[in-house]
This record gives structure tokens, sequence and C-alpha cells, in this order.
């Protein structure tokens, strides 16, 4: 695992360092090549929501390699500056889903044992995804791609930029800290699902979660020391110390109480997290954070002491028992107790809307403005640890930005643009633009099918009319129809991912 | 602030023999234009006046609701308010009956009155539902019903389901058979693909099914008829199909596909039968024949995904206003029970690509009364209908949007709810030691 990181850690490293310019073949949704990365553009006369420092009405932002060069105020450019006129429009920064589980291939969830922290979800990251697009087109700039919620320990997570149109070994958001999933309550105890001949799994009660947590983490503990023991007799000079025995599964989890990996626990109610608290508190780790964490404002409190932050849904609830007492006021009062709090998607649909569901704490809890934006911008930001590059409007930080046509903590904010690393990787008016070649195509490649099965009907009937006249039984011809379009598995309504997960669904 | 009026403790409504007065709103009536500065009367449950002059009766309690705004009750279409508390658990869930057909089953049989997704989603500005069997739900089993019940349409509010009744027999629910060549099997958490050939075969089969099943049906209510039927074997199901053979209930029939779209409405037709469409996701391929046929359409809500891969990624977004323009009739619905508060979210991003705004309101107020025969009572604000209305800070459909006044029936009625019982007991928590 680890070795496999470092080389995905060079490539892109190189690739970043080099300056490698993307293919002319890269092509947008749209069908038409991403324009190369403008060295400088000019967003002009927008109404700039900064999330750091307040709003600045009337202002320009100025785009260089990728950064942010300059905000508000009306800002000069060269003459070859790409410039996008904002008027009436308004700016923010690019959207952090701190819960996704898009641009995975096949099932987010190893789900067959109940520790699973060997493997890793950047394994198998997929650039094919259509909701990568989609969720760009909502916003989302930048994702947190977690393993599921069918173990206790899940498996190793990562966070990556939404950069549609490149190869998977690209989207990886450079330097940020590698994460794994833990989880909580009813899905790793398979409290919802019965698997048909699948003997019961271990653990079975929330009593049993916090063993093999507890479990888990004493053995890495002792792995940690054997290990720490060995380099000491090196260091002195030691010849023949035997090295232990590397272990792929402890290995992340002597990461977690090094503080090199980032704990996401997903949790619902409120003894299962005290639970947690005590026992990262007993071991020496840290949560980074705790998701869903539905009834997260019963014990706000405790969860603000231990530093730790929570990733939370706008207004979900009663889809399980867990979630009964689920409240839309829940990331309000979380904030208001002292915790860093983010709105999730956990579900590619969901993540189109995310500025709609932070703007619902404006009515649940009476958040600011500012406080509302922060919960998808700035604080999912500091919660992965990325917020001196992302995050907020700042000069310095990467220009990864929404622009919307209207305010957007409204139902009725509609992106018209989402740019990340300075380039416009999603444009409104491109995309609907380039829909009739795109329909065309379809259209021709239907039509060229049709054909081909229409002649290969023909050569078979052929053949058995020539094996008849032979005295030959003719062969079974397969009736094939023209499959309908290919549909996901998950069937409307789609369950809520969190329940999904624990099924592999998708 | 409102102890004038009486409210005891626990009384989610409050009766008052008086009449109400509302004054000083921004009125939208959806009958003609807003009212600058107006008032409200509501007598005996029923809207009494509205208008700019309207006089007080004497003895009215009043509400001076200067700044705000005063609407219709959302109406929901498409729920499955009070048939499931927790979706995940199996016992608090009674949407779906077992077997093909079971047009017998009504859901104001099964609705919990106490349910707590009642108190919270009428907080949004929601007054009357239909509470739909076999209508699916975030989280819901596969429904295998060709015939799944009766729908109930209910106020959202009352001690009993008696109460809430606003018509027990409002539509006969039918899920239109499936074609799915690819299925998630959770049993063995694997994707099944099956031929084409097989799975139309089934379909055909389903559908025929159908067909039969009406058949019966009609026969069935031909010999109700003749009094001379004395050697009739009663049959509580085929009674129940009796109202949809008279064409007195209309078929709420969920299809989402174009096949099955094109299938019903054909069907319906052919058959002659009243028919509603719900779901529609892919209505707009078949928006002609919609609208030649007359073909009311609930949508599911806009913020899910599109049907296919290379769909447009705002195809559901767009589908309202593509719909309207072609001369649909159209309205909203939940088609849930947890996320029916996002109903006026649903509508207002329909808005922001295209839907008017007042086709967007009237798509979840006046034209789904419509196609339940219930704008009689309900669907806009008009002297004698029910007093089902909402004193708002803004626009009932944007997320940030506060429900001031409840008026359910005529009588004042809460928006508190677990929720914000819950949050009010833990923002009153004491800081925890250390």
């Amino acid at each position: 695992m680890k070795l496999r990181a470092n080389i995905l850690c060079f490539a892109a490293a190189f690739l970043l360092a080099t300056g490698v310019p993307l293919s002319a073949n890269e092509k947008s949704a749209g069908g038409a090549a991403i324009d190369p990365a403008a060295p400088v553009i000019l967003i002009r006369n927008a109404t700039i929501l900064t999330v750091s420092h307040g709003t600045i009405d009337k202002g320009d932002i100025l785009i260089k390699d990728g950064k942010i060069a300059a905000v508000g105020g009306t800002l000069k450019a060269q003459a070859d500056a790409v410039v996008i006129d904002a008027t009436g429009q308004f700016v923010t920064p690019g959207i952090i889903d701190c819960h996704s589980h898009i641009a995975v291939d096949g099932s987010v969830n190893e789900g067959s044992v109940s520790v699973s922290s060997m493997v890793n979800i950047a394994d198998v990251l997929n650039s094919d995804d259509i909701s990568i697009f989609r969720d760009l087109a909502g916003g989302v700039t930048t994702a947190n791609i977690l393993h599921g919620s069918a173990n206790t320990i899940g498996g190793q997570t990562i966070v990556i930029k939404l950069r549609w149109g490149q190869p998977a070994a690209r989207l990886p958001f450079e330097g940020a800290l590698p994460g794994i999933k833990f989880a909580l309550g009813e899905n790793p105890k398979r409290s919802n699902i019965r698997l048909s001949g699948v003997p019961e799994r271990y653990p079975a009660t929330r009593m049993g979660v916090e063993e093999t947590i507890r479990s888990a983490f004493t053995e890495a503990r002792d792995y940690k020391k054997s290990w720490d023991d060995y380099n000491k007799r090196v260091a002195a000079g030691e010849k023949n110390a035997l090295p232990p025995r590397r272990n792929l599964k402890l290995d992340p989890l002597v990461e977690v109480l090094e503080g090199k990996r980032y704990v996401h626990a997903h949790c619902y109610r409120e003894d299962e997290i005290l639970m947690l608290l005590r026992v990262a508190k007993e071991f020496g780790f840290h949560v980074q954070t705790f998701q869903h964490v539905l009834e997260g404002y019963k014990v706000a409190d405790e969860i603000a002491a231990a530093g730790s932050g929570a990733s939370t849904f706008s207004d979900w609830w009663a889809y399980k028992a867990e979630a009964y007492e689920a409240i839309p006021y829940n990331a309000a009062l979380m904030t208001r107790r002292g915790v860093l709090v983010s709105i999730n998607s956990d579900d590619a649909a969901e993540a189109t809307h995310l500025n709609q569901e932070a703007a619902k704490s404006l009515r649940y809890g009476g958040l600011t403005r500012d406080e509302a934006l922060k919960l998808v911008t700035l604080n999912p930001a500091i919660q992965l640890g990325i917020d001196k590059r992302v995050g907020s409007i700042d000069v310095g930080k990467d220009a990864d930005l929404a622009i919307y046509n209207h305010d957007p903590l409204s139902a009725y904010a509609v992106v018209q643009k989402t740019l990340i690393d300075g380039r416009v990787y999603f444009d409104r008016e491109k995309e609907q633009a380039g829909r009739p070649a795109l329909e065309k195509e379809k259209k021709d490649l239907l039509e060229k099918a049709k054909k081909k099965q229409e002649e290969e009907k023909k050569a078979g009937d052929k053949k058995s009319e020539e094996k008849k006249s032979q005295g030959q039984k003719p062969e079974e011809k397969k009736s094939e129809e023209k499959k309908p379009e290919e549909k996901k598995p998950d069937d409307k309504p789609k369950p809520p991912q969190d329940l999904a997960e624990q099924g592999g669904a998708q | 602030m409102l102890l004038l009026f009486g409210a005891r403790p626990g009384n989610a409504q409050t009766s008052t023999a008086a009449d109400i007065a509302i004054t000083h709103a921004k009125i939208f009536t959806l009958a003609g234009p807003p009212i600058e500065d107006g008032t409200v009367v509501i007598h005996e449950g029923k809207i009494a006046a509205v208008g700019a002059g309207v006089v007080i009766p004497p003895g009215a309690q009043v509400i001076d609701a200067k700044g705000l705004q005063v609407y219709p009750g959302l109406f929901d279409p498409v729920t499955q308010m009070g048939l499931s508390e927790i979706g995940a658990v199996n016992a608090t869930v009674d949407t779906t009956e077992t077997g093909s057909f079971n047009p017998d089953v009504t859901a104001a049989t099964a609705i919990l009155p106490s349910s707590a997704h009642i108190p919270v989603t009428r907080a949004s500005g929601i007054t009357e539902v239909l509470a739909a069997p076999a209508s699916g739900g975030f989280d819901s089993r596969n429904a295998t019903n060709l015939i799944g019940g009766q729908a109930s349409a209910i106020h959202l509010a009352g001690w009993t389901a008696e109460e809430m009744l606003i018509n027990k027999r409002a539509a006969m629910v039918v899920d239109w058979p499936h074609i799915e060549t690819r299925s998630f099997d959770f049993s063995t958490f694997s994707i099944k693909e099956k031929p084409f050939a097989d799975v139309k075969k089934e379909y055909d089969k389903q559908v025929n099914e159908l067909a039969d099943y009406i058949e019966q049906a009609r026969h069935y209510a031909q010999a109700l008829q003749n009094p001379a039927g004395a050697g009739l074997q009663r049959d509580v199901k085929l009674e129940a199909m009796a109202p949809v053979i008279r064409g007195e209930m209309p078929l709420l029939v969920f299809a989402d596909k174009a096949r099955q779209i094109r299938d019903a409405v054909e069907f319906c037709d052919k058959q002659k039968l009243k028919i509603i469409l719900a779901g529609g996701t892919e209505a707009w391929k078949e928006k002609d024949l919609l609208r030649s046929k007359s073909v009311p359409v609930i949508l599911r809500p806009t913020l899910g995904e599109p049907a296919e891969e290379d769909d447009p990624y705002d195809r559901l977004l767009t589908q309202p206003e593509e719909l309207r323009a072609a001369g649909v009739k159209l309205a909203f619905g939940s088609f849930d029970n947890s996320f029916a508060r996002r109903l006026g979210q649903n509508v207002a991003n329909a808005v922001a690509h295209g839907l008017p705004y007042e086709e967007g309101l009237k798509a979840v107020t006046l034209y789904p009364a419509q196609m339940f025969g219930l704008d009689s009572q309900l669907g806009t604000l008009e002297t004698g209908k029910t007093a089902n209305l909402i004193v708002t800070s803004g626009d009932p459909l944007d997320v940030t949007t506060d429900v001031r006044y409840l008026f359910i029936k005529g009588q004042l009625t809460s928006t508190d709810n677990k929720q914000k019982a819950l949050y009010e007991k833990y923002l009153n928590r004491p800081k925890a030691a250390h």
C-alpha cells in the first residue's frame, strides 16, 4: 500500500514539476477540448464571497498560474488575459465535499472483514465516473473520497480534485494527508441487512464495535513498539537485529497513532461518539472528523473539547433507527458550541446542490451567511488539512472557484462556471452549446450499431437457409434486440449512500 | 404571543369559536395578482373573505402579519406520510402489501396520526398530502404490487386519521411493470444482468395480467349493477376496483422510463380509465403523447439523478419547463415522507431552470388539487375554500424561508415538532464539565 501510494505521489509531483501539458485529446464533457491552462484569467465585476474576509460587492479576481493573484477592486490584467465578465454574478470558493464516494471503480466496501485497513480507495479511482462532471456542475472542486461504512475499521481514503477529463493519476489532491474510514453503529454491525449464505459477522453489537477498535489498536500499538525497538537497536549500531514482520493491515493504524493519517469516523448516536472519543484518548490518537454524526448536537461540547471536526447532513433523518433523532439544526447547534462543522453529501446527486444545503442553516439555527458558506468551503478545507491551499478566496490560494448567477445561499442559484487550479473545468454555456454535436454522435452510433445488427441477422438467416437446403438444422438464432441504455445498478428511489454503502452498492 | 388563542401545551391545533383575521400581509391567492396589503378572514374553518379592503368581523382574533406573506398551504401529492416511520425498521413500515393485486387496501387505514413526520413536514408549509401505498420512498423495499391500493388525501393535522381525512379513496395506485436488464442483487452483492428478451417477456406477461385483472373487475362491476345478482360471490378486491372501472377514481400510475410511460398511457386510453402519471423521469420523451391524451404528470424530485449516464446533467431540472411549454399539466411530489419538506426546494430548482415561478407554485398547490378533484376545497385562497394556508417570512419555495403561522382547516396549527423540541433541549444543555 505504502509503495503504491508513494509511486502515485511521485508521479503527481513529477508531472507538476515538469509542467507536462495536457494532451490535445483531453476533452470536457461538452466534447470540446479544455482550454489549455490560461496563464492569466481576470474575473470581472462580481460579488465576491471570500468566506475568510467578508463579501466584496463588485470586484475583480486575478488568477495567475493557477493561483489567486489578487482579490477585489478594479484590477488590471495583461492584454492576452482571458476575461470572464461576471457582472451580476457571485463567486465563491469551490465547494469541498467532505464525504463522497464518486470516482470509485466498483464497490466502495471491502465488506468481507471487520478490519480492512489494508485496502485503499486510491487504488480504484475511476476518472470516467460521470458523477465527477455532475458534481463539478454543482460547484464542487474537491472531494474526500471514502471507503464505505460496512466495516468498523474500513479502508484508506484520499482527497481528490474534480479534474474532469484528466486521468486518475492526476486526481489526487497533492500533499493532502491520507485518511482512513471508521464506521460505528448499525452499518458495521449489520442491523439492517441479511446476507443469504453468509454467516453472521463479528461485531453484531455496539459493544463489539468498541472491542474491534480496541483490539486492532492494541495490536497496532504493540506492532509499532516492536518496530520502534528494532529501529532503536539498528540506530545504536546493532548488526544482526531481525526486523519484525511487516503487517499491511497495521501499518495504517500506526500512521493514525503517529498523527500521519486522518481518522474519518462514520457515526450517528451520542453514545458511540463518546465511545470513540474515549478509546481514541486511551490509545493516544485523534479523531479528525466524525462523519454523519447526526446526534452530534447532543454531545457537541465533548466533540469540541477533543478538537474533532464534524461533517454532517443538512436535513436527512428517519431512514434508520440511529437517524431518528437527527435534526436540521445539527450543524448550527454544533457550530455554536465550538465544533468545526461541515455539511457533506455522501451522494453524487446531493453533491450537486451543497450550497443550498448550507443555506438551510440560516433558517435552522440562525447561522450567519459567512458561517453557512464556510460549512461547504473553509471548514471542510480545515478538516482535511488543505486550508492553506483552498477553502476561501485569498491571495496565494489555488484558484478553485464557483461562479453562480444568483446568491448561492438560495435554491435559485445555478452554477455558471467552475474553476480548478485556475482553469475552467465546467462552463455551462459551452456545455449547452456542445450538446447538439453529442446528440448527433449518439444518433450516428446507434444507427451504425443497428445497421450492423441487421446485416448480421441477414447473414445469419442466409446461412440457416443454406443449411436447411442441405438438410441441416438451422442454428439457434440469438434474438437480441437493441439493449436499452445501460442503467446504473441503483434504481429509484435511491437508498442513501450511507445505507447502500453496507451493501456495496455504488 | 399567541397565548390569547389559549393553546394548551401538547395541543397541536388551537380551536377557537372566534373568527381569525390575518392582516397587513402580502397575499398570494393564486387566483389573481398578489394583494400588497391585505386581510384574510377565517370563519368556521373556511376562508370567509380575502382582499385589500376586507372588514375585520367584530370579535375576531387578529394576527398582524405586517412584513409577512400569505400563501395557500402546499400540497404534496405523492408521499408515504404516516405509513412509514423509520425506513430500515420493517415493523414501522406499512407502505406495501404482499401480492400483486391489492386494490382494496387503503392508506388511511394505516396512517399513524402521531407520526413524527407529520409535524416536521407541516412546519415547512405543507398542509395536505396524498398518502400513497406502494409508492416507493427513500428506504422502501422493492414494491412488487401491480395494483398497490388506494391513496388517501389527508390534512396534516388531526387527533385521528378520521379527523385528517380529505378523501379516503382518492386514487388507485398502479406500479407499472418495469423493464430492467440490470438489477442489483442484495443477496449476492452483485449486479445481475438478464437478456432483454427475457425481461421483455416478463414485462409483457405482467401487463397482460394487469389487463386480465381489469377485465375481471369490469365484469364484476357489471354484475354488481345487476339487481338479480343473487349468485354473485362477493370479492372485496374486485369490488374495490368498481369506482375505477366507472371512471370515478383515477389510476395513479407510477412509471418512469419512456416505454413504461407510453405503454401505460396507451393502456389506460384503450381501457377507458382515468390516469394520473407519477414519476415521469423520462416524461420529456413522451410529452406529445401526454399532452394529446391530457395526462397530468406528478414529477419526482428535480434534485435526483438523471435516468441515463449520458443524459444532460440538468435533465431533471429542465424537464418541468419543457413539459409545461409542451402543454402538459404538472405537479411535483416528494415521493417520500422524511424528505417531503424539500418539496418547495425541488420546485425552486425547476424555476431556476426556466419554469415560470407562478407555474411552479401552482404545481404544488392548485394543480395537484385539480388533479385529485379537490380544487373546490383547496389550492387557492378564495372565499369558501378550506382555510389551509401559511404565513411566511418570504418565498415558500426557497430554503431560507420560515413558516411563521400555519393554518389547517382554519385552525392555528403549531409548527413545533420532534426536531424543534430536541433542538431546544440541547440548546439548553449546560456546558459539559471536562
